[in-house]
């Protein structure tokens, strides 16, 4: 077994294994959990609580204007590499030839060039990220292990992506495996890592605006 | 058997002129990537050089690529390798058989011991002794220890004796074995393709006999004029892999446009040889030119890689009891846990309970 059949095989195989066991995990253990009933008694016009955790949600989709720009920039930034990726992942034609594999669901896929261009500049993006992060010395004391390696296994199949598709750098069958592994260990440390918040942004932010809308506060 | 004239010799008795060799180092330079001025050097090579000793041996094989082979020889350029080699035992092709076979094979090992070059084709049978696969009463096995311990090198001819080939594909019920885990006292120069690409054994063979050395080989021992590039990268239908157009189907508008295969399964991308330039059939076409992906056959383990139309991007094993194993392992683990905090809060909360009722 050479290293591309082992990245097709066995280690997707054990990656997308740990990434269900692990996300059906945290999010059932979460979901079930006892909740504690609110004894306050909310404000007479508060919306319902569904309402409530939507608005919520989508009000810390935006940035207030009288942030400060380093603050502004990071939200746009933010938008700049989720929005990169999502369209990487799910627009290029050989990323969807993977999901079909494995869901049996298909669409139409983007050019290569296209994909290219954005694949460059969500890395571009994703090393602004991280330059503010190290250069904020209020993030920088915030920031441990866990941000420095999410950002870590998120930039890996970027780059090894792009180097793949270029054909830079090595043989493709080693680019190509070395992609197929980083998107592995990304499968891997996604549940037990900050990567969770792509599930648990939608409970967090919502449960926020919950609690807020009850009290009568918008933030 | 083995002829002690010169090549030139032996063209110039046939009626081939210098000027018709020329013709053919020019051709054999621009196929194996050498400077025009090679060509000179090689025809002067040739001329003065005696005839190359061959002893080809047919293990588990199909024929296919013997057949490959003779189907170009005659009548294209690539019969003066004919005239280059002295091919003294070919099961195949030669008249005789039985004991006078072997008996010609016995004096072209005597004659030329440490000289002569040995062509396999076929994996080898290991398994239970190699008694799956045998001929005049011997194994393969012994055959190729017996016969390469004279040899000057080894070359693989075909996939299947250069990687192990169909026969090796699981559950490999022979214990067939790529001829380089047998031989490793010598060079073994892997030619694989199911079948090779006749040029490139030609081209092989004359570098061989011309510079009296092997050709630069890859990690794998092919040499690298032949097997340096992908087909992808000279494919004529990548312009459409980079815009991203690819045939979903083999009967779809894509496909009929001509549009790139990756979809299909084309395993171009990661597929080492020379079909994409030298083509077969005296330069016709090759698979992709004529609408059916790659299969990678000069790549190892290209028969048990998950499939030949499944994609290279796509996911190849696809073990579900593992991964729906997992994702119900996880499930019950998050409905575990969440009912021990439940048990913990209800055991808290009927501690609490009594304190409370004690208060005045």
């Amino acid at each position: 077994m050479n290293l591309l059949d082992f990245a097709r095989g066995p280690a997707l195989d054990v990656a997308i294994a740990i990434f269900l066991f692990g996300v059906a995990w945290r999010l059932l253990s979460l979901w079930l959990l006892p909740h504690a009933v609110d004894r306050s008694v909310a404000r007479a016009d508060a919306p319902s609580g569904f309402s409530a955790r939507v608005s919520g949600f989508m009000r810390h989709m935006t940035v207030p204007k009288d942030f400060k720009l380093s603050t502004r920039f990071a939200v746009v930034n933010g938008y700049v590499f989720h929005i990169g990726l999502a369209i990487v992942v799910f627009g290029y034609a050989q990323h969807i030839l993977f999901i079909k594999g494995i869901t049996g669901l298909s669409w139409p896929g983007l050019p290569t060039g296209l994909i290219n261009l954005i694949g460059v500049i969500t890395l571009a993006s994703l090393i602004a990220a991280l330059v503010r992060r190290i250069n904020s010395p209020v993030l920088r004391l915030l920031s441990g292990f866990n941000d420095y390696f999410t950002w870590f296994i998120t930039m890996l199949p970027v780059l090894s992506g792009l180097l793949a598709v270029s054909h830079l750098g090595a043989r493709y069958e080693i680019l190509l495996s070395i992609h197929l592994l980083s998107v592995a260990a990304m499968l891997i440390w996604f549940p037990f890592g900050k990567l969770m918040h792509a599930f648990l942004v939608f409970m967090t932010r919502g449960q926020t605006g919950a609690f807020y809308s009850r009290r009568g506060v918008k933030l | 058997m083995t002829e002690q004239i010169t090549i030139g010799e032996l063209l110039t008795a046939r009626g081939i002129s210098r000027r018709s060799l020329l013709k053919y180092t020019a051709y054999l330079a621009s196929t194996l990537a050498l400077p025009p001025l090679a060509s000179r050097a090689m025809a002067d090579a040739l001329a003065s050089t005696k005839r190359q000793s061959v002893i080809w041996l047919s293990f588990q094989e199909c024929t296919g690529c013997i057949e490959s082979l003779t189907r170009s020889f005659s009548p294209t350029l690539e019969d003066l390798i004919f005239d280059m080699i002295s091919l003294d035992y070919q099961e195949a092709l030669q008249a005789a058989s039985g004991e006078a076979a072997e008996e010609a094979m016995a004096k072209a090992i005597e004659d030329n011991k440490g000289k002569f070059v040995l062509v396999v084709d076929g994996s080898v049978s290991t398994r239970d002794g190699g008694v799956y696969s045998t001929a005049s009463g011997k194994t393969n096995l012994e055959v190729l220890k017996e016969v390469s311990a004279h040899a000057a090198a080894v070359l693989s001819v075909g996939t299947c004796a250069a990687f192990g080939g169909i026969p090796m594909a699981k559950p490999n019920p022979t214990g067939a074995v790529p001829v380089s885990d047998i031989v490793t006292h010598i060079p073994v120069v892997n030619i694989p393709g199911c079948p090779p690409i006749p040029e490139v054994m030609a081209g092989t063979v004359a570098y061989f006999v011309t510079f009296g050395k092997l050709p630069e080989l890859d990690h794998l021992n092919r040499p690298k004029m032949f097997f340096g590039d992908t087909i992808h990268d000279r494919c004529y239908r990548r312009p459409f892999y980079d815009k991203g157009l690819f045939a979903k189907s083999f009967d779809d508008e894509g496909a009929r446009n001509g549009w790139c295969l990756y979809e299909v399964g084309c395993k171009g991308p990661v597929a080492y040889n020379a079909c994409a330039t030298m083509k077969w059939n005296n330069g016709v076409s090759f698979p992709i030119q004529s609408g059916h992906g790659c299969l990678g056959c000069s790549e190892p383990n290209f028969w048990d890689q998950g499939g030949f139309y499944k994609p290279l991007s796509s996911w190849a094993m696809g073990n579900r009891a593992l991964i729906g194993g997992a994702a119900a392992v996880g499930v019950a683990v998050g409905a575990l846990s969440a009912a021990m905090a439940r048990q913990q809060r209800n055991a808290a909360v009927t501690a609490a309970t009594p304190a409370k009722e004690k208060q005045p």
